[in-house]
């Protein structure tokens, strides 16, 4: 056990070496190589080149559900990560409510985009629906608006009291809602709204039924992001926010306004989420109350700190995973022909891996933590921190 | 807003709010405790709490009660309760025992960050939920009919069903018991001693593994005496019910001050009163709506709650 | 680490490296250029096609499940049957868990019309998931009978593909009312459990009694304690009661209101007219409750699908379950008259006219894909000593 895990330390240190010598130009050329790849990933031709019966055995493709789809729900996924990873591993600000931002995105886009929201039938407050891509900065400036209201008296609030505070706020803004008498239509919800611009050649709308396309906006979206968030972190801005992280009250001794870049990290934290709320709202062309529910909050903040809080590419990883390995685990039924039912004393209990599905993702998150606690892809700083944390845990021992 | 059922409905909504307050009460002590000893929140709380309210159910079914059987004799009935809270409570402490040790204890043989337990205990919540859900089906069971629901005392408008008696009653002497265990026995001076430092207990002897497991069992037990007690109240159960009733006993232990058992006890029931006058003014659809608003605003003017977080020193 | 296993190691990560990049390029290329195969079906005129697929599309986990697996059993136990009669070409069923959300919908309806043997639906079981999934059948011509999406706006979208295998909330709300009035009743009390169905039903309940209705109130989706509303129920003097919702809190919700002191007539839709609503409610407190359902009583058919299902199953059927056994079998007469494609089916559905085994309802679509008004009977059904008894048929207003 131990020697398995020297090994793969070993292994896995040899190849970050190795990364770190390459020389720049072979870095770029094998993310680019890597960038390809994710473009290539949801096409049903690409595994039949390699030579891999779809539906069969595939590792990767989903057969239960619609790869280019799984991928989608993926990216938003991940951008939402990206935008708490802001909140909660940069900053270091324990938010639970984080799915409330999305919902504020995805809202905005759907009341204003499509013809049926209550603005046009009821209240006439507008002539005609936006396009969604008027639609889209406005839904990305609210959230940051509300990521700033709420900051403002939150985030005086410390630890644990503000992550029950922002659930809270999460849990208001779905209750809100979820009145069917007001403007958001509750459960029954909003239907037909706007989708992306853009045509084919031949003329038929480019962002429909299909979600590739999609998946290809929130990819290239994604890349922006990593870019702008990196740029971001290595700033004056990203270092008072570790800083806080760290420790906020010598933070604020060494004179980073600790107050006011905390607001800046849950505003933009806030602006990420709101983005992919527009991203999906304009995919899926049907929001309701039901989606906004609070396990999806509980989710991505699983997302972040399953792939290592404060890192962009553990933001990515985990976002990916806490999609992808549940809907993936749909398909692993099939590829190993178990059973669906069994019956004890006569009772009938479905075994099939779609309805025990977040049981085994349940063991998995709490399997990893068990093993890699800063992460699977843990920032290169914190890993170090919790090195020595582990040595102090052998001498308290 | 209807201010009317307010007036009218005040002592029924008082006591139905009491008593809701009280199943609050007790699951909060749960949280309170783990968070008080160990600085964390223990999402899979309210799972183990979903488990006790099955524990009740077979317990009943293995006597041949189901929701068709006749009432039974009082005498029988509070049999029956008190034989459903021991099951229950034994079966909670077990499993939140299970969780412990499965879930938090080898993170903190590697003394893993404070959020790295958040992930474990969702993954706990995850396995317990969705494991009953695979065993049971996920099929609602009815809880049979136990006590008579003609109100024993009744004095004007007020008035105590034996359900809403034996209730308080249950929490009143379960948070009596803990609180004096805590205050007055050895192993209470352990759990206190570890909440203030746990490394200087550890010095002093105090093995601290087991003084949290013991937090784990106790929490465990007050979660199995509430699930039989909101058993009887809501008459059915189901693998998903933990979730909804764990947030607002989370959220009560932070009204009062997250560490405080006294504080927790206290923000249960203001909760649940809050919530029903809430529901009574604005309709139940606000119900959640108005509980977080309290809460909220009440953070905002006492950031750690009613009485401060205190189980092992008052912290500013 | 030697030097030279060092270095072996280096030539094997470039060339693997190397690999992969031509290999994503190549991919990226032939990707592009190939598109996934459509799923218009096989058109093996005359020669009997064998191995097909129906689909159930529904909440099969998560936190709805209750309400469509009754339905997925009952598919299955059609299947079964079937199969068992026609050893030789068998039909499977595809399950497409949706958890009820519409925002998963989307992927799992893409996936379906992707799957050519898929040639049937029955579902998807809400209505906001129909929101989102139905764009994608239409496209793909499969067709959809839902057996339990009452949106009344559903079959307003020119989705042709669309059928319902139950009324929708336009005709049973009416009905509710109706029988409600005919108990002359002092005043009545509505609760709906916000849900798009149990609004939707509530609100045309409420419009149907105009002032009888003199109080109302909210529940919410997994509610436990319903305390105040029994408070305002019995304090408003109402002597009926009308709810909205489901099963899973009507329940507790009946049973709440009894030991609260409420003696009047508790009565709902067809969401809880279901053998949980008898069994977890408990014959004491339930005798007397009214549901309604736009279904006939039981024939002597529907005997033997009750017995085949508490056989099969070791329980009563829950909601929904006879209205999906009886769809299914409409699929499966199509595929033993040697439908096999899409368009065939969808034609066999649009002539079809017969009476459903298990609910005795006369199946016959209008070309909205909404059932023959005429054949809309909404019936009274009154719990009796753990039964759900035929009260009588309400006439339509």
């Amino acid at each position: 056990m131990t020697d398995v895990r020297t090994r793969w330390r070993d292994f896995r240190h040899g190849v970050s070496q190795r990364w770190d010598r390459l020389p720049k130009a072979s870095r770029i050329g094998i993310i680019l190589v890597f960038v390809v790849f994710l473009y290539a990933l949801p096409n049903k031709g690409f595994y039949e080149y390699l030579g891999l019966p779809v539906g069969e055995y595939i590792p990767l493709y989903t057969t239960r559900n619609d790869m280019a789809t799984v991928l989608f729900q993926c990216g938003y996924y991940i951008l939402l990560a990206l935008g708490l990873n802001i909140v909660v591993g940069y900053a270091g600000l324990l938010d639970l409510g984080f799915f409330g931002f999305f919902a504020v995105g995805a809202y905005t886009v759907a009341t204003l985009t499509s013809p049926q929201s209550k603005i046009f039938t009821e209240y006439n407050w507008l002539e005609s629906p936006w396009p969604w891509l008027a639609a889209l900065p406005l839904a990305i400036a609210l959230s940051f608006a509300a990521g700033v209201i709420l900051g403002f008296p939150v985030l005086r609030l410390r630890g644990d009291y503000l992550a029950i505070v922002t659930l809270g706020f999460a849990e208001m803004i779905r209750i809100v809602a979820q009145q069917n008498d007001w403007i958001f239509n509750g459960d029954r919800g909003i239907p037909n709204i706007g989708r992306p611009p853009g045509t084919n050649s031949d003329g038929s709308a480019i962002f429909q039924f299909d979600a590739k396309p999609y998946y290809w906006l929130i990819l290239t979206v994604i890349i922006g992001m990593v870019f702008l968030i990196r740029n971001l972190v290595r700033s004056r801005v990203g270092r008072a926010w570790i800083a806080i992280r760290e420790d906020e009250d010598a933070a604020e001794l060494m004179g980073v306004p600790t107050y006011k870049f905390k607001i800046w990290a849950f505003a933009m934290g806030a602006g990420i989420g709101g983005f992919s709320g527009a991203l999906w709202a304009g995919q899926i062309g049907f929001v309701n109350a039901s989606t906004f529910k609070l396990e999806q909050s509980i989710l991505v903040l699983a997302a972040v700190l399953l792939g290592g809080a404060g890192n962009i590419f553990g933001a990515i990883l985990g976002g990916f995973l806490v999609i992808y390995v549940p809907e993936w685990l749909r398909s692993v039924g099939d590829v190993f022909g178990l059973p669906e039912q069994v019956r004890i004393a006569g009772e009938p209990y479905d075994i099939s891996a779609t309805n025990l599905r977040y049981l085994f993702f349940g063991i998995i998150l709490i399997v990893v933590m068990i093993f890699r606690p800063q992460g699977l892809w843990a920032n290169r700083r914190r890993a170090a921190e919790l090195k020595d944390r582990e040595k102090e845990a052998m001498v308290g021992a | 807003m209807q201010f009317n059922d307010l007036i009218n409905g005040f002592p029924v909504l008082t006591v139905t709010g009491l008593t809701q307050g009280a199943i609050y009460a007790l699951i909060a002590l749960g949280y309170t405790l783990v968070y008080g000893v160990l600085r964390l929140i223990n999402f899979a709380h309210s799972d183990v709490f979903m488990i006790g309210t099955f524990g009740a159910i077979w317990t009943w079914s293995a006597f041949g009660f189901d929701a068709n059987s006749p009432r039974p004799s009082v005498g029988e009935a509070l049999g029956l309760i008190a034989l459903a809270i021991v099951v229950a409570a034994l079966l909670c402490g077990f499993f939140a025992m299970l969780v412990e040790v499965t879930a938090y204890r080898p993170l903190r043989a590697r003394n893993a960050p404070p959020l790295a337990f958040l992930i474990t205990a969702i993954g706990a919540s995850f396995v317990l939920s969705e494991g009953m859900g695979a065993f049971t089906n996920r099929r609602q069971f009815g809880v049979p009919a136990m006590l008579p629901t003609e109100p024993v005392v009744s004095l004007g408008g007020w008035s105590l069903t034996p359900l809403q008696i034996s209730t308080l009653a249950v929490a009143v002497i379960a948070m009596v018991a803990l609180d004096w265990f805590v205050q007055r026995t050895r192993f209470g001076r352990g759990i206190r001693a570890v909440a203030q430092d746990s490394n200087t207990a550890a010095l002093m002897g105090v093995n601290k593994n087991r003084v949290i497991l013991l937090v784990f069992l106790i929490g465990g037990l007050m979660a199995g005496v509430a699930a039989v007690m909101s058993d009887m109240k809501a008459a059915s159960t189901r693998f998903n019910v933990g979730f909804l009733i764990g947030l607002k006993a989370f959220a009560a232990a932070v009204l009062g001050g997250i560490g405080n058992l006294r504080g927790a006890a206290l923000g249960g029931i203001l909760l649940g009163l809050v919530e029903n006058y809430g529901s009574a003014v604005f309709g139940t659809n606000f119900r959640d709506f108005i509980g977080f608003l309290v809460l909220i605003l009440l953070l905002m003017f006492r950031p750690t709650g009613l009485l401060g977080e205190s189980l092992g020193r008052a912290r500013a | 680490m030697d030097g030279e296993r060092a270095s072996a190691l280096r030539q094997i990560f470039v060339r693997a490296i190397g690999g992969v990049a031509l290999a994503a390029l190549v991919m990226g290329g032939a990707a592009a250029c190939k598109q996934d195969e459509g799923g218009s079906g096989s058109d093996t005129a005359g020669a009997k096609v064998c191995d097909l697929k129906i689909g159930f599309f529904g909440a099969l986990s998560g936190a709805d499940a209750g309400l469509v697996t009754p339905g997925q059993q009952a598919a299955k136990m059609a299947i079964n049957q079937y199969n068992a009669e026609h050893a030789d070409c068998k039909v499977s069923l595809q399950e497409y868990d949706s958890q009820g959300k519409p925002e998963l919908a989307g992927g799992l309806a893409t996936s379906a019309v992707n799957d050519a043997k898929v040639v049937g639906m029955v579902g998807p079981a809400f209505s906001g998931e129909s929101e989102t999934a139905n764009p994608t059948f239409q496209q793909a011509g499969l067709p959809v009978i839902s057996q339990s999406a009452t949106r009344p706006s559903l079959s307003e979208q020119g989705w042709k593909i669309f059928h319902r295998g139950v009324g929708n909330d336009f005709s049973q709300g009416p009905a509710a009312a109706a029988y409600i009035k005919g108990l002359n009743p002092a005043k009545v009390f509505v609760v709906d459990d916000q849900s798009a169905y149990g609004a939707g039903l509530a609100d045309e309940v409420k419009k149907a009694l105009g002032p009888l209705v003199t109080a109302s109130d909210k529940a919410t989706d997994n509610q436990q304690d319903f305390s105040a509303i029994v408070t305002k129920v019995t304090g408003s003097g109402a002597t009926a009661l009308f709810y909205g919702g489901y099963t899973e809190e009507a329940s507790p919700f009946l049973k709440q209101l009894r030991a609260g002191g409420y003696k009047g007539t508790f009565v709902g839709g067809d969401g809880i007219y279901d053998a949980n609503m008898l069994s977890v409610t408990g014959n004491a407190d339930v005798e007397g409750a009214v549901a309604t359902c736009p279904c006939a009583p039981a024939t002597e058919a529907k005997g033997t699908f009750v017995a085949d299902f508490q056989k099969e199953y070791n329980a009563a059927p829950g909601v929904y379950a006879d209205v999906a056994y009886d769809l299914t079998k409409i699929f499966l007469e199509a595929i033993g008259e040697g439908k096999s494609t899409r368009a065939d089916i969808q034609a066999f559905l649009t002539s079809y006219s017969k009476a459903g085994a298990a609910t005795g309802v006369t199946y016959k679509w209008t070309d909205k894909g909404e059932l023959d008004p005429a054949q809309v009977r909404v019936w009274a059904y009154v719990a009796k000593n753990g039964q759900w008894a035929p009260d009588k048929e309400i006439p339509k207003a």
